[in-house]
């Protein structure tokens, strides 16, 4: 940056201040942001309204704690518990992991990083926010209503027996709430297919654009087949008709092949996006491309195709064959292999690194190792034999949390911190930022990990009392779900705090390849003041002008 | 498919200002690391053509995989439906054989004559669009559109006849007869339908059948929806041929929920026996 010199004895005059036309100025009413086509400001209506869901997805955890603090239900009874865990599941996957990383962080960079003015149907991708409040206003109607007890994954006969409540206004927000995602899968599709800059050759793509890319795969093939089993459901429900209770000729088991032929893949919606904003932060706080970057690139395509062929993991002990159990419990076993690829193409990155640790990349070391628990902790489930011990204990709980929250969510504050300077103008204050990081990593291992030691115990989920000897445990889970609370409410604040009175940033705070630092900050309105064209391969720091502080 | 893309650019008039060598050099722009900058491509040109998009022909090869991707959800989306048929039929064989025949093939043909006949006249609308022929383009998506009609005409006609027969899953009285005729299937002959394990198989039946006529249903009236809006459009000369993309993307999307009904129809009118009635 060249630096202006003032002659002596003249007055300091600042340089007149033209303001840069960018895509925060352009427009400041309420109208300019509810009907914007901007793929970034609808990134932010996103990360606004995914922030809120999960809130309220927290206060109902912390209830579901502050009951299990002691064996007996004093706080709430069997049927209120049922529905706090029902409704924090819902709330947390359908609300907040599933549109987190691609809505908010994929909707703002994607288009920046395939050097497009924006995703190829911006009208779509407005609609499909409307789509998601409309669903999410469901959801919240559920809520008022009193609530639904069917757990998350809404197993029929039950879900279709009048013991449990508001299943079919609970169906329908998860099935709207599924458009949504279908309709950004889509777009996201369509941008990285036909919207990249020249130049751009698949092999030359970042690597969050190829999670993405996978992600997007399953949002678009996956999702319809849940909509369709809700639907069944709320049909079922509604005319009482028995399509999967037994009492009238139904199958109550292909409900949940139906089911988890979605929900499985929904774990790599929940992940893969985690994993390519790893990816990212690897690269850029190592001045490295990721080791074995074609594999990487490769493996969360091969995840997302794999990821369709392994749902009977989830039905071991639910009645199918003996047979297809064994043929499912290897096919999961094989799932492991791409996953493990990233793992080790990540450390092999980190070997011998020079390493800058910021907020994202402490973020990003926490997430490698907590990946690793829940995906080690994974093979235990995917063996049929131990699956059989293990099934419907804390094991479980713990494992998809160490998977989704250690894995998801700590990703999506990495890249949230990571991207924040681009996408505000602003810099976050890096010391609370950094106290926030080790605070959640704390706070959720101690939640998380005596959960693992119970259901190894035997302590069974969702019930709202429990043997007193696995007290302590729990005692330890609720003091840890505390110290996590306060890593989240922190950077609700200090972020809060930075738009207004953060430093400024400059255009490029990481000295980070990729293209999408490569615009001033924040970005103009088409992300570029001219068409980049891309001339090398992705997280390219072997050249001198980007090693910069 | 996007490869091309650098040739777009060049197709589009836009001219790279940096070779790869001096780009390296040039740490004068943002685009410090290694990115070179072209000129000229955000200028706003063509007709139709949105923002975000450098050409035309980009703009259509995005619509088109955009319809592509969106017929994928949609076979994602009946797929399920058939394989809960699947798995039903495989459990309750002679019950199926039993319910295939309370729908009558006779009208089950002349709406797949009148679907097959409508995908004949929307490829014409579409070939009319790419030719620019305006006069015809109106014609045939009219064409399409009455077909569109007959098609919900004798839906609802059949539909009404199974309620009088008490074959609409939500009623209270839902009771399946034993279809008039000869019943081929010797395992369906011997069925006894007054048990209500039977009925609770027929019920399933409908279910599957209500649900996968209805799904289709909405479809055709989606369909004519924006059949309609294609002919308002063609009327106010939106089309040309140089701008034809919804018509296409229309004409995709009919071929789709045609050839939806061309399996529904064995699956629900012919299986267990065609019976010709009306
Ligand atoms: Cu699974």
């Amino acid at each position: 940056m060249a630096t202006v010199s003032t002659p002596i004895g003249e007055p300091i005059r600042r340089p007149e201040r033209r303001v840069r036309l960018t895509y925060l100025n352009n427009g400041y009413g309420l109208r300019s942001w509810l009907f914007t086509l901007d793929h970034k400001r609808i990134a932010w209506l996103y990360l606004i309204t995914i922030t809120v869901a999960f809130m309220v997805g927290s206060i109902e955890a912390t209830l579901i704690r502050l009951e299990l603090l002691t064996p007996a239900g004093d706080l709430v009874q069997a049927e209120n518990y049922s529905k706090l865990f029902t409704m924090h599941g819902i709330t947390m996957i359908f609300l907040f992991l599933v549109p987190s990383i691609p809505a908010v962080l994929g909707n703002f960079f994607i288009p920046m990083m395939v050097g497009a003015r924006d995703v190829a149907f911006p009208r779509l991708n407005l609609l499909s926010w409307y789509v998601y409040m409309l669903g999410a206003l469901f959801l919240l109607a559920v809520m008022l209503l009193g609530g639904t007890d069917t757990g998350w994954t809404f197993y029929t006969p039950l879900s279709t027996t009048n013991y449990t409540q508001n299943v079919v206004p609970a169906a329908m927000g998860i099935l709207i709430v599924g458009f949504s995602s279908i309709l950004t899968g889509l777009n996201f599709l369509v941008t990285i297919h036909k919207m990249r800059a020249p130049g751009l050759t698949w092999f030359k793509m970042q690597l969050f654009l190829w999670s993405l890319y996978a992600t997007s795969l399953i949002q678009v093939l996956a999702t319809p087949v849940l909509a369709i089993t809700l639907l069944l459901v709320a049909v079922e429900r509604t005319l009482r008709v028995g399509i999967f209770d037994p009492a009238l000729g139904g199958d109550p088991i292909l409900f949940q092949h139906m089911f988890w032929f979605y929900s499985h893949p929904a774990v790599y919606i929940m992940i893969l996006p985690g994993m390519g904003v790893i990816s990212e932060l690897i690269s850029a706080f190592t001045r490295r491309n990721v080791f074995g970057y074609r594999f990487v690139a490769a493996s969360s395509v091969a995840i997302a195709i794999y990821g369709f062929l392994v749902w009977g993991h989830h039905l071991f002990v639910a009645g199918q064959s003996v047979y297809s159990a064994m043929v499912f419990s290897v096919l999961s076993f094989f799932v492991a292999i791409p996953s493990a690829i990233k793992v080790f193409n990540w450390t092999a990155t980190l070997y011998k690194a020079s390493v800058w640790l910021q907020t994202p990349m402490l973020y990003a070391i926490g997430f490698i190792g907590l990946f690793v628990v829940g995906g080690l902790t994974g093979l235990f489930l995917a063996a049929l034999a131990t699956d059989v011990a293990l099934s419907d204990t804390y094991f479980v709980v713990a494992h998809f949390h160490y998977v989704m929250v250690g894995g998801m969510l700590l990703a999506y504050l990495g890249g949230l911190h990571y991207w924040w300077p681009k996408m505000t103008g602003r810099m976050y204050p890096e010391f609370l930022g950094k106290l926030a990081a080790i605070t959640v990593f704390l706070g959720f291992n101690l939640t998380f990990f005596p959960q693992f030691v119970a259901g190894a115990l035997g302590m069974n989920r969702r019930y709202y009392s429990y043997d007193s000897s696995y007290q302590i445990y729990n005692v330890l889970s609720t003091a840890g779900s505390t110290i996590l609370g306060v890593g989240f409410i922190l950077p609700l604040f200090y972020l809060t705090w930075s738009l207004k009175f953060g430093k400024l940033a400059p255009d490029n705070p990481w000295g980070s390849a990729g293209l999408e630092w490569q615009s001033p900050t924040p970005p103009p309105p088409e992300n570029f003041e001219e068409q980049p064209v891309v001339l090398h391969g992705p997280h390219h720091y072997t050249r001198k002008e980007v090693t910069v502080g | 498919m996007a490869d091309t893309h650098a040739a777009q650019a060049a197709a589009s008039g836009t001219t790279t200002t940096g070779t790869p060598t001096s780009a390296m050099s040039g740490s004068d722009t943002h685009f410090g690391a290694g990115y070179a900058v072209s000129a000229g491509s955000t200028a706003h040109g063509a007709h139709a053509r949105a923002h975000q998009f450098d050409t035309p022909q980009q703009q259509y090869a995005a619509s088109n995989l955009g319809m592509w991707i969106f017929l994928a959800t949609e076979v994602m989306t009946f797929g399920g439906f058939f394989l809960a048929y699947i798995v039903y039929r495989a459990l309750y064989p002679e019950t199926f054989a039993l319910a295939s025949p309370h729908q009558s093939a006779t009208w089950g043909t002349i709406n797949t004559f009148a679907l097959i006949l409508s995908s004949l006249t929307m490829a014409l609308a579409v070939h009319a669009a790419q030719t620019g022929n305006r006069r015809r383009l109106t014609m045939f998506l009219g064409f399409t559109i009455a077909l569109a009609c007959v098609f919900l005409v004798v839906k609802s006609i059949e539909y009404t006849t199974h309620i009088e027969e008490n074959l609409w899953i939500g009623s209270q009285n839902f009771h399946m007869e034993r279809p008039a005729g000869e019943i081929v299937d010797p395992e369906a002959a011997r069925v006894d339908l007054d048990s209500t394990v039977q009925q609770g198989r027929a019920k399933i039946f409908f279910f599957l059948y209500w649900t996968m006529t209805g799904l289709h249903g909405f479809h055709v009236l989606i369909g004519i929806v924006l059949l309609s809006a294609l002919l308002i459009n063609n009327l106010r000369k939106v089309y040309s041929e140089n701008y034809y993309t919804p018509v296409e993307m229309t004409g995709l999307y009919w071929h789709f929920v045609d050839l939806v009904w061309i399996f529904l129809f064995p699956l629900l009118y012919l299986l267990g026996g065609a019976h010709w009635h009306i």
